[in-house]
């Protein structure tokens, strides 16, 4: 027990949350970072489908690498996350139809997420299977924390609603409060991931 | 002067090094290099050039340049309130420049304090000399945008551009966009129903003090468009010389200061006599917009005539103040004229082609922000080039 929960293993969960975020330091996804987070829902569950497949595409990878041949490596690496990101996107058909439709093609793009490749190619293929597991889990959610950061952001001053709840008080309406039709355009989920980096930057200075 | 100048004096123990409002050290230090010409010298033993006049100064002067423009448009947010009200005759000409000053007023004093006042924390914060930079843009802000625009939307806009178009980039002259039209840009894509559209946009309508005039609802006037508007319609046949008549001497609905040719004009010979604007920028603006303004008509893509397209809209005030700004335009002398043409160019392709966009002065500037040092980049290495062939040439020999 105290082997997996072992100092290393603690470091390949907890680094990716915050201290090597695959977005804000890695600069890693960005691009369905910018596409899914025009509101909180749909970027919740981008973030777990994204979180779900490193964590298992890192623990099948990290059980296959012994027997893997180096020079197919990609080709191994790219099947088995196709397979789950089919069995992610119909599971999500399945269940939450109307948010599949809106991330439409970004589901299946998560094959092309460089923070899977990424996470695959720099540290299962190295490390032991539970290590892998961890560190899948970890770089998931701390994509899937930048992502919740940015949704929330963009819903609540796109659309003045939470969850497609309204959450404006009716009083700032009415005293002339229009919804920022420009937090609704990818263009500006840019400059709040911008934001969130720079914000992330200026707290971990000394650590750095 | 002199007693302020007492002032100053007498304020500088205070917020000195350990004093007791050091604190606002960057705030007296802003006003007393804006009111007087810093007493400093270059250091001994190295060699610099200055010129007689410093940034704060030739801020000065593009302020006085827009002070005709800024005058007539306040003028005629009066008059277009009257003419909406149909209260033409029973209006003075000072009560309609009186109430344009209280619609604008507001949003000179909104822009500044938000502008100025990060620029000041900015300047605290980081132990640096007050930039001065905001003093020209926080003018240009409320005279780009419509008159009805609510203030807590200018400050947000003018707080955005400030910290993300200028201070990010390191402050006053390392922006690569012009923080002003950032400021137009945020609101045009943020709030479009408050940016755009019919004459509920320009015109204000109801009264400010006791001056002006209520618009009812629903009168005509309200729902007429701009000429540019009218322009991007399908129905659209050509304008009659009453608009561009009016498009000239400004008495047309529009942003508050981009209105009146003849204002921006004077504007610009104030600017060029001083030097502060460079001609063949604004010169090739003006020949790209023209060309490109004939090209259209030529093929038939519209029915503006080449030269109206210069005295429409803000082409003429992004030419004469936007376009123009030393920091975010081109500096080769060579690159200037592509920088230019290229904003004429873009700004009337937007306006024929794109219906969406009746105006494309904006754009095409922001657009050519982007490109100015990809431009001075390729003049410096060709220049570079030819300097070297010659330099080969001569040694050969």
């Amino acid at each position: 027990m105290s082997k997996m929960f072992s100092e290393e293993n603690k470091a390949a969960f907890c680094n990716p949350i915050n201290l090597n975020n695959p977005i804000a330091v890695q600069v890693l996804g960005i691009c369905s970072a910018l596409a899914v987070t025009s509101q909180l829902k749909p970027a919740i569950v981008m973030g777990l489908s994204v979180t779900v497949i490193t964590a298992f595409s890192n623990l099948i990878i990290s059980l296959l690498r012994k027997t893997i041949p180096n020079r197919i490596r990609i080709i191994v690496q790219l099947v088995v996350v196709a397979a789950l990101v089919t069995i992610v996107s119909q599971v999500l058909k399945a269940y939450v139809y109307d948010v599949s439709v809106q991330l439409s093609v970004y589901v299946g793009l998560i094959i092309t997420n460089c923070i899977l490749m990424g996470r695959l190619e720099a540290f299962a293929m190295q490390n032991g299977p539970w290590s892998s597991f961890l560190d899948g889990i970890g770089n998931g959610l701390g994509y899937a924390l930048v992502l919740v950061i940015v949704g929330f952001i963009r819903e609540l001053f796109g659309f003045g609603t939470l969850f497609g709840f309204n959450v404006i008080p009716k009083c700032l309406t009415d005293a002339g409060y229009v919804n920022n039709g420009m937090m609704v355009m990818p263009a500006m989920s840019l400059i709040i991931v911008g934001c969130v980096i720079w914000a992330h930057r200026s707290i971990n200075k000394e650590e750095k | 002067m002199k007693a302020l100048r007492k002032l100053f004096d007498k304020m500088k123990p205070y917020v000195g090094e350990g004093g007791k409002y050091h604190a606002f050290r960057s705030l007296v230090d802003g006003f007393e290099t804006f009111a007087f010409v810093p007493n400093k010298t270059s250091r001994k033993g190295s060699v610099n050039i200055h010129d007689a006049i410093d940034s704060k100064r030739i801020m000065s002067f593009v302020v006085i340049a827009l002070l005709p423009a800024l005058f007539f448009g306040m003028y005629n947010v009066g008059y277009q309130n009257a003419l909406a009200a149909g209260q033409l005759a029973n209006a003075s000409f000072w009560g309609m420049f009186w109430y344009g000053f209280l619609a604008v007023l507001p949003k000179i004093i909104v822009s500044y304090v938000v502008g100025l006042g990060i620029e000041f924390v900015v300047a605290q914060w980081k132990g640096e000399e007050i930039q001065e930079g905001f003093l020209v843009s926080g003018i240009i802000i409320p005279m780009i945008v419509p008159v009805t625009c609510p203030l807590w939307m200018l400050a947000i806009a003018v707080a955005f551009s400030v910290i993300l178009a200028k201070e990010i980039f390191g402050g006053t002259g390392m922006n690569i966009f012009n923080p002003a039209l950032i400021t137009r840009a945020f609101l045009f894509f943020s709030y479009p129903s408050s940016m755009t559209g019919d004459c509920t946009v320009w015109v204000k309508s109801h009264t400010i003090c006791g001056l002006g005039f209520n618009v009812p609802d629903g009168v005509d006037a309200l729902s007429a468009a701009t000429p540019l508007g009218d322009a991007a319609t399908s129905t659209f046949q050509g304008f009659d010389c009453q608009t561009i008549h009016d498009a000239i001497t400004g008495f047309i609905p529009g942003s508050v200061g981009e209105t009146s040719v003849i204002a921006i004009a004077i504007g610009a010979v104030i600017l060029l006599w001083t030097g502060v604007a460079s001609w063949k920028t604004m010169l090739s603006v003006f020949v790209g917009g023209a060309l490109t303004g004939w090209l259209m008509q030529a093929l038939g893509l519209t029915h503006i005539v080449w030269w109206e397209h210069l005295v429409l809209g803000g082409f003429a005030f992004g030419a004469v103040f936007m376009a123009t700004d030393p920091v975010t335009s081109c500096r080769t002398e060579g690159g200037k004229y592509i920088y230019g043409l290229l904003i004429g160019f873009i700004a009337v392709l937007v306006r024929v082609l794109n219906p969406g966009f009746p105006e494309g002065m904006m754009l095409a500037i922001l657009l050519l922000n982007l490109f100015s040092s990809l431009i001075d980049y390729c003049f410096v290495e060709n220049n570079i080039k030819k300097r070297a062939k010659r330099a080969a040439r001569a040694i050969n020999k």
